[in-house]
């Protein structure tokens, strides 16, 4: 049986690649068929923010790739209702708002953890 | 114990420092490490065009020696190093690029070697990033 892998991803939209590489992760992981869950947590629940203009930042919009997921079978996707509530965003359509404490519980399940 | 490691931060970064002490400390422990990916910044880790100051460490050396004396299997995420500019012989001739900065011990290869890697090990232990 494959073990499974939580990606953590930390960092907003627009602060580097980071956000993108994170994604990159998942959707390869995704495309081996290999369960894996993603958790956006602090800043990273910025990628969840709806009508983002990425072009005012001569940017690629990122969060477009996010569409992605279900298409490559990735259906664990999370977001931490804390960072949600601190940046005054609205809880997302395409991410299950979790609490705190049902992070710990949700980390415990996955067999290993990268935050990125 | 399989460890997997991952590095995410530059060979400047404590961080970096700590995993190859990690790596270190789990083969000296009688540990195996399958595989160690580096990505994001921690490409920069396998450069061999870095620089130190003759006082410090120099990091990304230790690297290189500790892999080759090893001979573990170091791979560098390709996608990752081509967007900072670490190219190794291949890529610096298929982009037309004139520098390269990493060679062997070191691969250049892709994201399925990090997930290989994780199915292969016990632990997969990150270092680096935010």
């Amino acid at each position: 049986m494959s073990r499974s892998l939580l990606v953590i991803s930390r960092q907003a939209p627009w602060s580097g690649p980071s956000a993108r590489e994170a994604l990159d992760v998942v959707l390869a992981g995704g495309a081996f068929d290999l369960p894996i869950g993603l958790l956006f947590l602090d800043d990273g629940v910025f990628q969840l923010a709806t009508a983002q203009d990425a072009k005012a930042l001569q940017q690629k919009d990122v969060t477009a790739n996010l569409q992605a997921l279900s298409l490559f079978g990735i259906d664990e996707v999370f977001a931490c209702s804390h960072s949600l509530a601190e940046r005054g965003l609205s809880p997302p359509d395409n991410a299950q708002p979790l609490s705190s404490e049902q992070i710990s519980q949700m980390i415990d399940r996955y067999d290993q953890v990268m935050t990125l | 114990m399989k460890f997997a490691i991952a590095l995410f931060s530059a060979a400047h970064a404590p961080s970096s420092r700590r995993a190859l002490q990690f790596a270190q400390a789990a083969l000296a422990g009688g540990h195996e490490v399958v595989r160690l990916f580096f990505y994001q910044d921690g490409v920069y880790s396998a450069s061999n065009s870095v620089v130190t100051p003759q006082d410090e460490q120099d990091i990304a050396q230790q690297w290189r020696a500790f892999v080759s004396e090893h001979q573990l299997d170091g791979v560098v995420c390709i996608a990752a190093a081509l967007r900072r500019g670490v190219l190794n012989n291949e890529e610096a001739s298929r982009y037309q690029r004139s520098a390269v900065n990493i060679d062997a011990p070191w691969a250049l290869s892709g994201l399925g070697q990090l997930h290989d890697a994780i199915q292969d090990a016990d632990r997969l232990i990150c270092f680096g990033g935010p």
